[in-house]
């Protein structure tokens, strides 16, 4: 008999109860329950970085498992994002819109409304129509499915034309910030249906719930993150346990060997490369009614390499590795960024951590990837004792790896 | 006699080198055949051009009863179709056990999904037990290949090879880095594989040859410069001026 998927990989349980505790520990220390040693704030914070865990784990499994350095994951985030924000903004505006209309004299028609709520939301950009993008935003379940179908497509169609013509490596790189860039320049421009520059706000709104406040709301999130993350680990901890995991290392260390076994190796690559894609803006729905704004700005080519950064940091190639970096990293971040760190004057020149915060992030991926590959979690690797195995002695093979002097004369 | 693969006239050039010159080679369905030939002969060319990973600027490759042209498949369908191929250079995937190793080669259905839902079998687990005993590396299984020694990971390659249940298999210099016990296990392995299937092998060692007992094909700057039983071509004015001669 097979073991159960569960009791072969116990990291599963235990990344599980530390999610759990850590959700029912803000919860109790919530201002909604009373006690407010967390601010609304600060557990809109602790929500949105659960929503960054998540999308760190798409991000390992692409690149730390799958060995494509995608940097553009960022794009399929804030894509989620917008499908979502579409319909909390339609929905939001027509309530204020159908309430303000409700003294008028005569009832307003469908028309004078749908002009209104146009009006609103388009005034900005010098319009009042709905663009074609719109098309769906009355309805949540389509917006829903667009936060799935938007992301899984791009990421279908560009990675079928990418890994078709075996575009590999630094060049794969160098593509999906191409298409990140592509569709934030495109979501800047004002015709583009979303604002432009203005991006989506007021998301913190939930439609048709006026009734609950901030405090409660905020809640609501941080469990659905907890949620959707808990089960983002699980999905992805159980592609990369069994077979395919191996499969997609294979194509990580030797991508012609796994072809010469007979695998269709661009065919994984774009289940991966979907895959991910789905979950990173499954994330980013997640993430922006916390954050209550998106705008073009947030698909920037430089947020996806940051993701890259979370995740080296954290550990590649190990989920809970991609959980802590980009926790770890995203919320001293946010910290040092922040202000509330006091700058210190060394004389001359006084050091601003908002400036200085950058370069201090920036040395420390390179000192990460220079000297320890493994990234914290290779930390646990030094707990639990696991470790290479210490060669030493001359190469007798002609290659590495092979037996060494000392081991062969023993 | 019938034949499993047939090329004909094939050449290929590197940058205006012709590595493959109007080459011609046949091989039956349950036969051995050794490539000797000197260093830069083509041999490992002649292998990438079967198995899809040189494409030839001119030239024919037939495979099995229908006569289809490995020319016009990606890698992994020619794998599919049973050719597999051991590298000159060990290629075992270091990171991952043996026991995964030899999963991933058992021949199974490729798709994605078929291997995302994959559940491995107990008959699948012996059948690697089987292998690893088959290649000696039985009390390896759980280690991580990496760690091998050189001879170990050439067998674990070659326990791959068979795992895939190949009608062809391309073993290129298998005996590299062996002791001369290992040699002759090796030698074992392939003319057992050789009684039902094709198998195809390029090695420098005249010892080794000779004990694979089968016909030889000598190649020479991209073509065949003598075929026939180890004896005659090693007879070969030809052969012995180019390659025995040194
Ligand atoms: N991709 C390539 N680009 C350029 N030249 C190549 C390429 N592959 C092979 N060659 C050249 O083609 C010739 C044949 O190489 P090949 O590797 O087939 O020789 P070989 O018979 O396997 O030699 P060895 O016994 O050393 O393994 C060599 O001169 C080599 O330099
Ligand atoms: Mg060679």
């Amino acid at each position: 008999m097979e073991r159960s998927f569960i009791f072969r990989n116990p990291s599963v349980l235990i990344f599980l109860g530390c999610l759990a505790l850590f959700t029912l520990g803000v919860t109790m220390m919530s201002e909604a329950a009373g006690s407010g040693l967390i601010s609304t704030s600060f557990v809109k914070t602790l929500g949105k970085t659960l929503c960054l865990c998540l999308v760190a784990i798409a991000m390992d499994l692409v690149w730390g498992y799958c060995g494509i350095l995608s940097l553009g994951h960022f794009a399929f985030f804030g894509l989620g994002g917008y499908m979502i924000g579409m319909w909390l903004m339609y929905a939001r505006t027509r309530d204020i819109v159908v309430a303000s209309l409700a003294n008028a004299a005569i009832p307003p028609t469908d028309q004078e409304i749908s002009d209104a709520i146009g009006n609103q939301i388009f005034g900005v950009v010098g319009s009042a129509e709905f663009p074609l993008v719109w098309a769906f935003s009355s309805s949540l379940t389509m917006q829903l499915a667009l936060v799935i179908l938007v992301p899984g497509l791009l990421a279908l169609v560009f990675g079928w034309l990418a890994f078709r013509s075996r575009v590999t490596g630094v060049y794969l790189s160098i593509l999906t910030q191409a298409m990140t860039l592509a569709l934030a320049l495109y979501l800047f421009q004002n015709d583009s249906g979303l604002r432009g520059n203005n991006g989506l706000s007021g998301l913190q709104n939930i439609p048709g719930a006026d009734a609950v406040p901030q405090s409660v709301m905020s809640l609501w999130f941080l469990w659905a993150s907890a949620l959707a993350l808990g089960l983002g680990y699980l999905l992805a901890a159980w592609v990369v346990s069994g077979k395919f995991g191996s499969v997609i290392r294979g194509i990580r260390d030797d991508e012609a060997r796994v072809r010469f076994l007979g695998y269709p190796v661009e065919s994984f690559k774009l289940f991966i490369f979907v895959l991910t894609a789905i979950i990173a803006g499954i994330a980013g729905a997640l993430y922006y009614p916390q954050a209550g704004i998106i705008n073009p700005a947030e698909v920037a080519p430089i947020a996806s390499i940051y993701l890259a950064v979370w995740v080296a940091i954290g550990g590649r190639g190990r989920l809970y590795g991609a959980v802590i970096g980009a926790a770890f990293v995203s919320l001293v971040s946010s910290w040092f960024t922040g202000g509330q760190v006091p700058g210190f004057s060394l004389g001359a020149y006084t050091v601003n951590w908002v400036d200085w915060w950058q370069v201090i992030l920036g040395l420390s991926f390179v000192m990460v990837t220079l000297f320890a590959p493994k990234g914290i979690g290779g930390l646990v690797d030094l707990m639990t004792g696991a470790r290479a195995p210490d060669r030493h002695g001359a190469d007798l093979g002609p290659d590495k790896g092979s037996l060494q002097e000392q081991e062969a004369t023993q | 006699m019938t034949t499993l693969l047939e090329v004909s006239g094939v050449s290929v050039s590197f940058d205006g080198f012709r590595a493959i010159n109007n080459l011609s080679f046949q091989i039956g369905p349950a036969e051995m055949r050794a490539i000797i030939g000197p260093n830069g002969a083509g041999k490992t060319t002649f292998m990438d051009i079967i198995t899809g990973k040189t494409r030839p600027d001119e030239g024919r490759v037939i495979w099995g009863e229908r006569s289809v042209s490995l020319l016009k498949m990606s890698e992994e369908k020619i794998a599919q179709a049973g050719v597999g191929r051991k590298f000159q250079r060990p290629t075992v995937f270091e990171d991952q056990s043996v026991f995964d190793n030899l999963l991933l080669a058992l021949k199974k259905d490729r798709s994605p999904l078929s291997v995302l839902f994959y559940r491995r079998s107990a008959r699948d687990r012996d059948k690697v037990q089987d292998l690893a005993a088959e290649i000696g590396l039985s009390d390896q299984l759980s280690r991580k290949s990496g760690e091998l020694s050189h001879g170990q990971k050439q067998w674990l390659e070659i326990g791959m090879l068979l795992a895939q249940e190949p009608r062809l298999l391309l073993v290129d210099e298998p005996a590299a880095g062996m002791t001369p016990e290992e040699r002759e296990h090796t030698t074992g392995i392939l003319v057992e594989a050789a009684k039902t299937r094709a198998v195809v092998v390029v090695e420098h060692d005249m010892e080794f040859v000779r004990r694979l007992n089968c016909k030889v094909t000598v190649l020479h700057e991209g073509s065949v410069l003598a075929e026939g039983s180890l004896d005659h071509v090693t007879k070969n004015q030809d052969v012995i001026d180019v390659y025995l001669g040194r």
